[in-house]
């Protein structure tokens, strides 16, 4: 069950992400021009995406554990500094650059233009080189922490 | 903006696309939560994956098979129309801000996804910080590109 848990959300979430357009990075980088050729859209698909999991983790985190696994895993980092805000600067620059981050990116594979094949395989490598360039090596990739 | 680069078309807005697309990837984030109790940061699921296999990895591989098919879905059932799709830029822009956005959400623990949505609806400080930071830096550089340097 948690296999085809996970396999739901993949399916959600990639459709969430298509669905709203923001798999086409012209789209996203339009709305960063916000004096210029300003695409409004991304706004509602935050605001409906926060709104959504604002209110749906109040629910399901008042279980004990979740449906399908022994414990919440949910990210215990406090404090701001430089690797956070750093990591935030280059990834903007990237985001703004291309118009793709990385959910988007990997979805819009799917279409089989070059440059998304491009912008993911490229995209690993700067984890990578992350992970043994500046952070330990046995350190996990993670999210949202 | 110079010979070789995609040429800046207009993209329609489409704020009723925008909402329901952005409630399923809110359902999403709330199934992954409920579910396996997970955050559903696209970058570190993905990250994660580039490596040693580990106990984590299969629900990971299948959120990102399940990902893949979703787009598929979306555009077969007709929500999508992937002949609109234009990419900002030219092939080294395009390998540069691959590196970027890599190399920043490997370090900064989290993209859009992770930071932006789920790391708001906990309500985290670091989370609020990030993807103010974020969004301020993509909004400077596409100022630049197009209004300073491309102008």
């Amino acid at each position: 069950m948690d296999k085809l848990t996970a396999l739901l959300a993949g399916l959600l979430f990639g459709a969430g992400v298509t669905l709203s357009g923001m798999v086409n990075p012209m789209k996203v980088q339009n709305f960063m021009d916000i004096s210029g050729k300003w695409d409004p859209t991304l706004i509602f698909v935050m605001a409906a995406a926060l709104a959504v999991t604002f209110a749906g983790y109040r629910l399901v985190l008042r279980a004990p554990r979740p449906r399908f696994a022994p414990a919440f895993v949910i990210p215990s980092l406090q404090g701001i500094d430089e690797r956070l805000i750093g990591g935030a600067v280059v990834f903007g620059l990237g985001w703004g650059l291309t118009g793709f981050c990385p959910g988007p990116a990997l979805a819009s594979l799917v279409f089989g233009y070059w440059p998304s094949v491009l912008f993911v395989v490229a995209m690993a490598v700067g984890m990578l080189l992350a992970r043994y360039a500046f952070l330990g090596k046995n350190e996990n990739i993670s999210s949202g922490v | 903006m110079n010979q070789i680069d995609t040429p800046l078309i207009v993209t329609a807005f489409t704020p009723l696309a925008g909402l329901c697309g952005g409630i399923l990837i809110g359902l999403s984030a709330v199934l992954l939560m409920g579910g396996l109790g997970r955050v559903a940061g696209i970058s570190g699921i993905f990250g994660s994956l580039l490596g040693r296999w580990q106990p984590d990895s299969a629900w990971r591989l299948v959120f990102i098979v399940g990902l893949l098919a979703g787009a598929i879905l979306t555009s077969l059932l007709g929500g999508f129309d992937s002949d609109s799709m234009a990419f900002p830029g030219n092939p080294l822009s395009t390998v540069l801000g691959g590196l970027l956005v890599g190399l920043g959400t490997a370090i900064g623990n989290g993209c859009t996804s992770g930071h932006g949505i789920c790391g708001l609806a906990r309500l985290s400080v670091r989370s609020m910080v990030s993807t103010a930071v974020f969004m301020f830096f993509a909004v400077a550089t596409v100022y630049m590109m197009r209004h300073v340097i491309g102008a």
